[in-house]
């Protein structure tokens, strides 16, 4: 059936670590959680592996119950997989050593090793090597080898691509996450980085302060985020001034727009949250007219600090490609359009708590 | 994992229990000493301390250790200073003829030198002897502290505009405070416990006074007074070292870097320089070890013949003594490393305190607590390798603990991710990362034992002969033919283990 988390709460001492934490992973399908540093996402995935233990609610996998605040089933009995941040792989074994390390001695084993080698794009060449011999994501791949290797129901990746670089993370990521959706493993990823948790899984969850704010499937939690600090948390936004219409359209400094999706719940007063993406300059009339006040070259695109209004109005910064910087030399008025509707939300203090904890 | 996760984990019962059952043990001789002083009484107490013999017996051991460190001290800086930080000649040579006095038990090269110039005698030669034996005692700290240091302070330092002579004086040597601190402790420690080099010149201390006392009335009052004055002694040493040190930690390390650090040049000041390193190790082993060598030449086979049976009698009894401090280590240890706290702070303590009496009150206290309370234990190989124990705990426990400290926990939780169970996680992963720890561990207090002679003296059971003790036996009996195979053996079975301690400092900078 499923991983079932209902109510986990856990504090160190006094300190609340998670709050209430609820909810039910598909077999067969891939969670990422998100969250900003200490938010509690590791104290979460280390319950489920049964390293700590919940001070109250349960966490069951296909009914069985696996803990609670009073029972626990130990780690090596729930065949839960775990992957850590630096693979924890160990050093004195190779990787055969590794990869068979929790599988029972028999006949199979060579075959089990090599079969889940080759589910992980590792070549059979490294199996005599030992951990120090290879790169970084290699040895995450030969870990996450190792976590498939006995046949776990569930695979907890814990940050597993945050200590590889750039280049590296991206060829690692694309290889685990081919590797887990063949095998058909139920996988949880914990991470704080909203692009890797955005195309990772078919479910995404927010925690914010160990409390889980959002869940649901990536691209509908990117498209209508419950609040505007979980919008900002996965992904840049602007945030205007707005007042809302009945017939689901809202006036703002672009002008008169279509509402995707009114979170204001009534508010008063509410802003209306947009993508950069959904923006486009050009110098033709019939957008929002603005005054391009400077222009900074950034790599291959040149960011633009766009004025609308007088002095006393607002400016964003957008970035056009290099190529196309002529048109909108330092001065120049231009016409800015908005595709796709907006998100409204209401105006609040600055001081928002979960704001604070979203922040990255 | 968010910090300060792991202060809130408490150690398993089982463990805490067996560390407390092993402290309190450790403890016995610290417990000797105030149950010393209390049962005699202020009165007799007074009666026997003050005396004109204790007041120079007081003169001689403060005077010797206040002479003493700062010597120690200056030898071991100025040495690791040299070949680690200038163009000195020869530098790598000059690394390891540094660190080789350590070879030579103190004992040893009294010998040598009582026996090269009879005339060496009282705190002169006292302070001469063991200055040259303890010196690299702090030079190995140091050695370490230089290595660990980031070159890119020097470079700031410079870049600041400071010449050599002030980065030297006001960037390296504070950060060595630590390791001279340390060392210092440590051969003062050793100045204070030491007694069979004071012995052969004639020099008086507390522990060679305590030694005679209790062969003329045994563990009586007198020699239990002198104890508790000379526990007194280092109780005080230990507490102005913790005062110099304030809040500095002994673990902290410089991160160290790949990147060598800049050497200053010594230009016309070398061959100066390398006639003193020269002065230096003749007296410190060239001195002592000629002596043997010509000893060695008057022997006969009778001479030869003890000495298969000595070396195998120390070879039981260190290691022997090596396995059961490693037992009496490893729940410390593993406390100390995983679950950092005020317990682990408080047993660390403990032993801490209890490891740094002198050997010879560990003897008195453990002849007294077998006599009094296990009479079947007086004089047998356990009490002997108890005292081993005590004695050189520490060098098993630093090993230890920085072994248990590599290993992440990490490992232990993906082992158990897989389906094994805590136990076996632990006998196929931590065990085999452990052993070279434990070997080394292992190796330092052996070769410690097997060159301790003051409480195997008082402690050993009748027939009973140690290498050391045989050494001692001839020596004293100005033999010294007779006893230089033993010292020959002596040096041979420390060399190891000064190696194995040379090697740990030099891996500094791989880390």
């Amino acid at each position: 059936m499923s991983l079932q988390l209902t109510g986990v709460s856990k504090s160190f001492g006094s300190q609340p670590v998670l709050d209430r934490v609820s909810f039910d992973v598909e077999r067969g399908t891939r969670l990422a959680i998100v969250g900003a540093s200490g938010s509690g996402k590791s104290t979460l995935l280390r319950i489920i592996a049964g390293f700590e233990q919940p001070g109250a609610g349960e966490v069951r996998l296909d009914d069985r119950l696996l803990a609670s605040a009073t029972t626990t089933i130990s780690a090596h009995r729930r065949g839960i997989g775990y992957v850590a941040q630096d693979g924890a792989l160990f050093p004195h074994l190779s990787v055969r050593g590794n990869i068979g390390f929790g599988i029972p001695r028999s006949a199979a084993r060579e075959g089990r090793i090599r079969e889940v080698m080759e589910l992980t794009s590792l070549d059979a060449d490294f199996l005599d090597r030992y951990p120090h011999q290879l790169s970084g994501g290699q040895q995450q791949r030969v870990a996450l080898a190792r976590a498939l290797a006995p046949d776990p129901k569930v695979i907890l990746l814990d940050e597993p691509f945050s200590a590889l670089d750039t280049g590296l993370r991206a060829h690692t990521r694309a290889a685990m996450t081919r590797a887990l959706s063949q095998s058909g493993v139920t996988t949880i990823l914990v991470t704080h980085d909203q692009e890797e948790a955005l195309s990772f899984g078919d479910q995404l969850a927010v925690i914010a302060e160990g409390r889980l704010v959002q869940a649901g499937r990536p691209a509908e939690v990117f498209d209508a985020p419950a609040s505007a600090e979980i919008a900002e948390f996965l992904g840049a936004a602007l945030f205007v001034p707005a007042h809302a219409n009945a017939d689901a359209r809202a006036v703002c400094a672009f002008g008169d727009l279509p509402v995707r999706h009114d979170l204001s719940a009534g508010a008063r007063s509410v802003r209306a949250m947009l993508r950069p993406s959904q923006l486009s300059v050009g110098d033709n009339a019939g957008g929002t007219a603005a005054t391009v006040e400077s222009a900074r070259q950034s790599g291959s695109a040149v960011e633009l600090e766009l004025r609308f209004g007088s002095a006393a109005g607002f400016s964003l910064t957008h970035r056009v490609p290099l190529y196309e910087a002529h048109r909108f030399p330092v001065g120049r008025t231009v016409s800015v359009h908005v595709d796709g509707g907006v998100v409204l939300y209401p105006e609040t203090a600055a001081s928002d708590p979960v704001r604070s904890a979203l922040a990255p | 994992m968010p910090a300060g996760v792991a202060d809130r984990k408490r150690p398993p019962v089982g463990l805490v229990v067996f560390a407390v059952l092993f402290a309190a043990a450790a403890l016995i001789p610290v417990g000797y000493v105030i149950q010393a002083a209390f049962a005699m009484g202020w009165q007799q107490l007074a009666d026997l301390v003050f005396r004109p013999r204790v007041g120079e017996l007081l003169t001689n051991t403060v005077l010797l250790v206040v002479l003493g460190v700062p010597c120690a001290v200056v030898l071991g800086v100025g040495g690791a200073w040299l070949v680690e930080r200038t163009t000195l000649p020869a530098r790598r040579l000059f690394a390891v003829l540094l660190v080789m006095p350590l070879t030579i038990p103190a004992f040893v090269a009294s010998y040598g030198w009582a026996s090269a110039i009879p005339s060496i005698n009282g705190l002169g030669g006292g302070l001469l002897v063991a200055t040259l034996a303890y010196y690299p005692l702090v030079y190995l700290p140091a050695l370490a502290s230089l290595r660990g240091l980031d070159p890119a302070l020097e470079e700031s330092a410079r870049s600041l505009g400071m010449n050599g002579w002030q980065v030297f004086l006001r960037v390296i040597l504070p950060q060595l405070r630590l390791a001279m601190l340390g060392g210092g402790l440590v051969v003062a420690l050793h100045l204070l416990a030491e007694y069979g080099a004071f012995a052969f010149l004639r020099f008086e201390t507390f522990t060679t006074a305590i030694v005679v006392a209790y062969q003329a009335g045994f563990a009586g009052p007198n020699a239990a007074a002198l104890g508790v004055v000379l526990a007194m002694l280092c109780f005080v040493v230990l507490v102005i070292e913790a005062a110099a040190r304030g809040r500095l930690r002994y673990s902290r390390v410089g991160s160290g870097t790949q990147l060598p650090a800049p050497r200053v040049e010594l230009g016309r000041a070398a061959p100066f320089v390398v006639g003193a390193l020269l002065v230096l190790a003749t007296a410190a082993v060239a001195v002592p070890l000629a002596n043997v060598g010509r000893w060695l030449f008057a022997t006969d086979a009778a001479d030869w013949q003890p000495l298969l049976n000595a070396t195998w009698q120390t070879v039981v009894l260190s290691v022997g003594g090596a396995v059961a401090a490693l037992v009496v280590a490893l729940p410390i240890a593993w406390i100390a490393a995983r679950y950092p706290g005020r317990t682990a702070r408080t047993l660390e303590g403990a032993y801490y305190v209890a490891s740094s009496l002198p050997a010879i009150i560990v003897a008195l206290a453990l002849v007294t607590f077998t006599l009094r309370v296990v009479p079947a234990m007086y004089q047998t190989v356990a009490t002997v390798i108890a005292a081993y124990v005590l004695i050189f705990l520490p060098r098993a426990l630093v090993s230890v603990r920085a072994g248990v400290a590599q290993i992440p926990e990490g490992f232990e939780e993906a082992a158990r991710s897989l389906g094994v169970s805590p136990f076996m996680a632990k006998l196929r992963v931590t065990a085999p990362l452990l052993l070279p720890s434990l070997a080394a561990g292992a190796a330092l207090v052996a070769l410690g034992a097997a060159n301790e002679l003051t409480a195997t003296l008082l402690l050993a059971p009748t027939g009973t002969r140690t290498v050391a003790t045989g050494f001692w036996a001839a020596a004293s009996a100005i033999d010294y033919a007779a006893a230089a195979p033993y010292a020959l053996t002596l040096v041979l079975l420390s060399v190891p283990a000064v190696a194995l301690m040379f090697a740990q400092v030099k891996a500094r900078r791989s880390r």
